[in-house]
């Protein structure tokens, strides 16, 4: 049997009729006539009939030659989707008939141009994946796209944003978006993510940045510099959130008014390059209370390490000898902290002092998985030594802040 | 009305929120709360989603007409996943065995594996835009002909506060849904099942009681009508009214199906704009209105102001659908000159629609927008009166007309809720439910049991502090005592407007227990009630009403009145006793038992004389 064949049931003592859907171990389910599913042990169906093929017409899209033209890169997020009511299943949409279709009020802010380097949930995006992202979006900037929307998974979307700041020089918008909420809910915030996004896209921005809820509420969205942002909540809408400077600009719902701060970067600031080079064998250690010095030996082949330290960029003494062998190997070891807020600072205290002596880069206040991202690259670009302590101690992309300001 | 002669068939659905700890799909507690002590407020939007097949379920697509922005009031007592910024937490199972123990009781079969089910419903009241809903068990029996169809258990919605405002701490209270079959054919039959599920469910112990928390939906047809939900009915007793006047609607609205089809009646595509017409009108609405819509409805004269309902007409039906659009209201020339609207004006507007006197024209005002949506929808209805009833889902008005609210909504709305895995319902989770006494049942054994008049055994089995009743009497309370204290004294309380209602079961409990030993006397409890309810600790409720008297004291107080009295009561004799008694119990009210303050009382003018 296969999904959208009538069957017939008898989960009480009279039969009914219903679509099946699937089995596994032996259940059954079967979607009854009122549209509720239920498991019903599969010995008990009966086949009626073959499932119909449902063919749909499509409405026709078609695009304002008037209007901007904007490039949606597809990477897996689901920017819109469909679910099959017969089965459950949730298709992802990814060109730009399909995605105007499901958010109909793009098409009255521009044109679209869609691609898809690749399709993964973005907890499996690797590195190498940032490189294709990187040429995908240089193509489409060097080919006239007013301004880019990536959309991503949200799991690993700073990573990525991240890694494209540091290998690209944009003139134009590049805006990744996500939502926190599947997109077949009527509450989903990909709606309103998306069209905030492509307002970004076509704002006077010039940098990469994300663009999600900046609160609870269907109001706001903020648009978070790629290297500043962070997930800081599991599932709630605002959960990207600037560490240590304010969004670069905020835009407002329904009426997408773009607001950008005094300190965002604006359109046509860069002329368009690529450096596309990473160096993957980087690693992120946490440390904690109770870590064996043995751990280090696992990261011997790395060239590069970030630790998040304790407080203001600690670990225990006891792993200072390990860290200098990995330095002395000719690994880049960079100190971030856990706290996340703040800069790191390991001329304060004895153990701090010793980690430098050791050979240990602070990473200033570079939140630790921007110091990864931009470690890879920076080992990508040079192999020496001086001019790699020089790069991650500098502020390349907005990711290191020269002071803390007050307030944030 | 023969309803047998009318093929009235008719069912209902039955929606009862459980008493549980928490919620069914996060771990809030299942309290209501005011809305001051709200601690937040979030705004959203909803939309439909498209179906596989690119279609948007009707009763969703209806509710979108107007694109609509929501605000929800958060509470300490509400958390992310009301807010639909947190994934759901696993089925409540409380609630589960509550539900199955109703369909235990109803004879249910249990489906073997449940599948939790999100039905689209985006009129603002779920805030993710869908009512997460499993199917628990099916085919069961009430009485003799009557057959259950499914039992179901789902959220309960966000409560409404104003219109598009809605309070969270409602959302997510478990919810029984009980189909039956459309087995009834006569109004009271539709009262009688309906009252027999509401005794099943109370029989649990384990069912919210009071206001709002067990609703009923009415469905009903008769012959060549068409399938009616009415929604919202809350009282049992107004369910034959409800009935009899929908089978009254369905009824009239074949009649003047017929009547327009006899005359041919016809209906236009679109309405025209006639703004131009009520410039100078002194109708307020339409001076106003920065556009007004019209339309023929040929041969329609006199049937849109025919009565259908007590105070509802076809008229109102139209109505009914062009306020989705944002307008208040339509006029029609049945109902016209009326409103400010002047006979010369009807007239004009009759000649501007070419109307003749066979015909009926509709309008609309409203902005631009508004009046051509809401003529559309007017047609859409004048047509469907041509072919008959449409099926729709509609809302219960006071007196126990209803209101047109939105097409039956389809299967099409259901998808599956993915976030909760399907839940298998063992053989042993069924066996191992011990199966409530039904209040019924209880009733009868209160009065053979403890010699409780009949009547007042079915009080007590169907009220809420049952359970309060038979851990009393178990304890060793005389029956009479609880019954009456419980049925009598709390009655006459919140009769008098003291709201006993915050009492706990163990206060009145420990007070019972007290009555009985002799340390509080029986007359003392409306004053320690009282107390208690006035916001005084048990301790305190007591100890306000003063200490106890001993037979010593009183025969102190007693012999001290008595002598004081002394000449009147040799005057009067016996029939002193009535007068003193009365000054006597102005002392000692509440303290004593007034039996004993009686014997006291004649002994001691027994002595005088």
């Amino acid at each position: 049997m296969k999904a959208g064949d009538r069957v017939r049931c008898s989960p009480g003592r009279e039969g009914t009729e219903g679509v099946f859907i699937a089995e596994r171990d032996g259940i059954a389910v079967v979607k009854l006539k009122s549209g509720y599913n239920i498991g019903v042990p599969a010995s008990d169906i009966e086949f009626i009939s073959s499932g119909e093929e449902m063919m749909m017409q499509p409405p026709s899209v078609t695009q304002n030659p008037d209007l901007p033209l904007f490039s949606i890169i597809s990477t897996g997020g689901t920017i819109a989707s469909r679910v099959d009511y017969r089965t459950g299943a949730v298709t992802s949409q990814s060109t730009a008939e399909e995605i105007i279709r499901a958010v109909p009020r793009l098409a009255t802010l521009g044109r679209y141009r869609t691609r898809q380097p690749f399709i993964t949930l973005s907890e499996n995006i690797q590195p190498s994946m940032w490189m294709d992202l990187a040429r995908s979006v240089y193509e489409e900037i060097t080919n006239g796209a007013r301004g880019i929307i990536v959309t991503h998974g949200t799991d690993t979307m700073a990573y990525s944003a991240s890694a494209l700041s540091f290998m690209l020089k944009n003139p134009v918008p590049v805006i990744f978006v996500g939502s926190q909420r599947s997109a077949d809910r009527p509450s989903s915030d990909n709606v309103m993510n998306t069209l905030c996004s492509v307002a970004a896209a076509d704002s006077d921005l010039g940098e990469v940045a994300v663009c999600m809820h900046a609160t609870q509420s269907d109001d706001i969205c903020a648009i978070h510099r790629a290297t500043r942002v962070r997930k800081m909540h599991t599932s709630r809408r605002d959960a990207f959130q600037s560490i240590g400077i304010p969004p670069i600009a905020t835009v407002s719902y329904p009426d997408l008014q773009v607001t950008p701060g005094p300190d965002a970067i604006r359109r046509a600031s860069d002329e368009p390059s690529l450096a596309d080079r990473l160096e993957e064998r980087c690693s992120l250690i946490s440390f904690h209370p109770g870590m064996s010095p043995a751990i280090l030996e696992g990261y011997r082949g790395c060239r590069g390490v970030v630790i998040t330290g304790t407080g203001l960029g600690h670990t225990s003494t006891e792993l200072i000898g390990g860290i200098r062998e990995l330095i002395e190997d000719g690994t880049t070891v960079i100190m971030t902290t856990q706290c996340l807020q703040g800069r790191v600072c390991d001329r304060v205290y004895d153990t701090g002092r010793d980690l430098m002596a050791a050979g240990v880069i602070g990473g200033e206040d570079m939140l630790p998985e921007i110091a990864l991202v931009k470690l890879m690259w920076v080992l990508g670009q040079t192999d020496d030594q001086e001019e790699i302590k020089r790069m991650m101690q500098a502020n390349l992309k907005g990711e290191i802040n020269r002071r803390s300001v007050h307030g944030l | 009305m023969d309803y047998e002669a009318l093929g009235l068939r008719a069912g209902i659905e039955i929606h009862q929120q459980l008493n549980t700890e928490e919620k069914l799909f996060c771990r809030c507690p299942t309290t209501l709360r005011n809305i001051e002590e709200r601690n937040g407020e979030i705004q959203r939007y909803l939309r439909a989603t498209v179906s596989e097949m690119g279609t948007i379920d009707r009763a969703a697509e209806e509710e979108m007409k107007q694109m609509r922005f929501f605000r929800y009031y958060t509470y300490d007592s509400t958390c992310l996943i009301e807010d639909d910024d947190e994934p759901p937490a696993p089925m409540n199972p409380e609630a589960l065995r509550i539900t199955l123990t109703i369909a235990k009781l109803l004879s249910m079969t249990p489906i073997r594996q449940v599948h939790t089910m999100r039905k689209m419903v985006i009129d603002g009241s779920n805030t993710t835009g869908f009512q997460r809903t499993a199917l628990i068990a099916v085919e069961g029996a009430v009485g003799e002909n009557c057959q259950i169809e499914s039992i179901c258990l789902e959220e309960e919605a966000a409560q409404r506060v104003t219109d598009a405002t809605f309070s969270l701490d409602r959302l997510g209270i478990p919810l029984v849904e009980i189909t039956t079959a459309p087995c009834m054919h006569t109004p009271e039959e539709v009262r009688d099942v309906a009252a027999y599920i509401g005794m099943i469910l109370r029989s649990t112990g384990r069912v919210k009681r009071g206001l709002g928390t067990i609703r009923q939906d009415v469905n009903i047809s008769i012959r060549d009508g068409a399938r009616i939900e009415i929604k919202g009915v809350q009282e049992l007793d107004l369910i034959p009214e409800v009935v009899s006047r929908e089978v009254q609607r369905q009824v009239h609205l074949l009649a003047i199906r017929d009547e327009l089809n006899d005359r041919g009646a016809t209906v236009p595509e679109d309405g025209i704009d006639i703004t131009d017409l009520f410039q100078a009108t002194k109708s307020s609405i339409l001076k106003k209105a920065q556009c007004i819509m019209g339309a023929t409805l040929t041969g329609f004269a006199g049937m849109v102001g025919r009565e259908i309902q007590p105070d509802r007409r076809l008229g109102s039906e139209m109505s009914d659908y062009a306020k989705k659009c944002g307008v208040g209201g339509i006029f029609h020339t049945d109902e016209l000159p009326a409103y400010g609207v002047t006979e010369d004006e009807v007239a004009t507007l009759r000649e501007r629609c070419q109307a003749g006197p066979e015909d009926c024209v509709v309008i609309v005002s409203g902005s631009p927008d508004q009046a051509s949506c809401a003529i559309r929808l007017v047609l859409k209805r004048a047509r469907m009166a041509c072919e008959g009833i449409p099926e729709e889902t509609r809302k219960m008005l006071p007196e126990g007309s209803s209101a047109y609210m939105r097409p039956l909504p389809g299967a099409a709305r259901m998808y599956p809720e993915t976030d909760i895995l399907p839940l298998e319902i063992t053989s042993e989770m069924i066996d191992t439910i011990v199966l409530p006494e039904l209040l019924s049942e209880k009733a009868r054994r209160y009065a053979d049991e403890f010699g409780i008049d009949e009547a007042v055994a079915r009080q007590i089995a169907f009220s809420e502090r049952f359970t309060l009743f038979e851990e009393a009497v178990s304890t060793g309370i005389k029956p009479s005592l609880v019954a009456r204290t419980l049925f009598g004294t709390l009655r006459e309380l919140s009769r008098d407007g003291v709201d006993c209602g915050g009492i706990p079961d163990s206060e009145i409990l420990d007070l019972l227990k007290r009555v009985e030993d002799g340390s509080v006397a029986k007359e003392a409890m409306p004053d320690i009630l009282r107390a208690r309810a006035g916001g005084a600790d048990l301790e305190g409720a007591v100890a306000s009403v003063g200490p106890l008297f001993s037979v010593a004291d009183l025969e102190e107080i007693v012999w001290r009145i008595v002598r004081e009295r002394e000449a009147f009561i040799r005057e009067r004799g016996d029939a002193a006793l009535g007068p003193v008694m009365g000054v006597v119990m102005k002392e000692v009210r509440g303290r004593i038992d007034g039996q004993i303050v009686a014997d006291v009382l004649k002994r001691s003018i027994q002595k005088i004389l």
